[in-house]
């Protein structure tokens, strides 16, 4: 008779239940990335103790409230650089940043381009359920067009951002989109990118049951996912340009990009490595 | 075998919903927090093929395949 669930070696058992609204994506999208983890390490590929998560704000960056790693819970928008600064001091470790499409496509903006410009040795997690759910609903630039948020009572009437595309024109060696409809293909996209060298993008649909849907009538968990589901398309090896992100045609999802340049990591101590070389001593 | 920690459920129903094969259900008893947490009513119709622990959101279902 077992005693705990298998994640709990790496959980932060004390803190649970979470704070999430029951039926919250976001338990998901931390449970299949806590199992692809845990397939790494037990291959020897990586080593906890150089495992460490950063979020900044919101529900979804709260993921680095639980998992049983070193973790850093930092100002909205910012994560990424701060976990480019822990991997310039210490490039052994494995920075995962975690956060919401708020998080990072919108205050975090300017950050995430530049992590993706320069290739940087992270593995962003961008758990997107289309809405700001931890401030009250309001629109992110990943809601889709028509739909109804705190702050569009009409309908959203603006173009939404397609964060796959914008990751693989600025270079990054890794970039997936999941859905937490799909679990155990998203824990297979985690499990590749967390060997990857450069930036690992990976955006995860999710469901905010509580206020993205009750906005546009799926109150109840099971709704919402269920809606969700229907508008997944999974592809093989889809191109980018093939990555719809489209309420009325569909998500598709599935690994859009998968190359081995070096990342910035790489670069930049070859970079310090020459300028040492020609210090007048 | 399919355990629930039932102190950790909050009766969302997606285990219920996942399961190809209808083995839980949401029962009639409360938890502490006033959730009425899921339970396998039908055992015997489970495959193993854990979507109810990957799906559930809260971490307070897993399955161990091959064990009764
Ligand atoms: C500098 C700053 N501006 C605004 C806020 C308010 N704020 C907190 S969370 C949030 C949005 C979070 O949205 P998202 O990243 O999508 O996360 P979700 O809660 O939806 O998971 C905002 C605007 C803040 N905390 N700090
Ligand atoms: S507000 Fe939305 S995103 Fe936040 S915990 Fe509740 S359901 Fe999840
Ligand atoms: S393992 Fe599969 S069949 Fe068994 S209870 Fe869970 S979802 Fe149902
Ligand atoms: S998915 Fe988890 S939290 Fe939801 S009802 Fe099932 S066991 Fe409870």
């Amino acid at each position: 008779m077992a005693v705990g669930h298998p994640l709990d070696p790496y959980l932060r058992t004390d803190r649970l239940p979470t704070m999430w609204c029951p039926g919250c994506g976001l338990g998901v999208v931390l449970g299949t990335l806590l199992r692809a983890i845990d397939r790494r390490i037990r291959e020897g590929r990586l080593r906890r103790e150089n495992v460490a998560f950063v979020g900044g704000i919101g529900c979804s960056a709260r993921m680095t409230l639980y998992p049983l790693f070193d973790s850093a819970h930092v100002i909205h928008g910012r994560a990424i650089p701060f976990a480019l600064g822990v991997k310039i001091v210490k490039p052994k470790m494995k920075m995962i940043v975690v956060g919401g499409d708020g998080d990072i496509a919108a205050i975090g903006g300017n950050h995430i381009l530049h992590a993706l410009r320069r290739n940087a040795d992270l593995l962003v997690v961008m758990a997107n359920n289309m809405i700001y759910g931890m401030t009250g609903g309001q629109l992110a630039p990943t809601t889709p067009r028509g739909l109804y948020t705190t702050t569009t009572p009409y309908g959203n009437p603006e173009r939404e951002i397609n964060m796959v595309r914008l990751a693989a024109a600025l270079g990054a060696n890794y970039v997936a989109r999941g859905s937490t409809t799909h679990p155990q293909l998203l824990e297979q996209l985690f499990y590749k990118a967390l060997a990857k060298r450069g930036l690992a993008f990976v955006e995860v649909l999710s469901t905010c049951p509580e206020i993205f849907g009750r906005h546009i009538d799926f109150r109840s968990p099971v709704d919402l996912y269920l809606e969700l589901r229907k508008r997944i398309v999974v592809k093989a090896k889809p191109s980018v340009e093939e990555s719809d992100y489209n309420w009325e045609k569909g998500f598709v999802i599935g690994e859009f990009v998968d190359k081995d340049e070096p990342g910035y990591i790489e670069v930049y101590l070859d970079y310090l490595s020459k300028a040492l070389e020609k210090q007048p001593s | 075998m399919i355990s629930v920690l039932t102190e950790r459920c909050k009766e969302c129903g997606m285990c219920v919903t996942v399961c190809p094969t209808k083995v839980l259900e949401i029962g009639s008893v409360r938890n502490r927090r006033g959730y009425r947490y899921a339970v396998p009513a039908h055992p015997e119709k489970c495959i193993g093929c854990r979507l109810c622990e990957y799906s559930c959101p809260d971490f307070a279902i897993f399955v161990e395949v091959g064990a009764r």
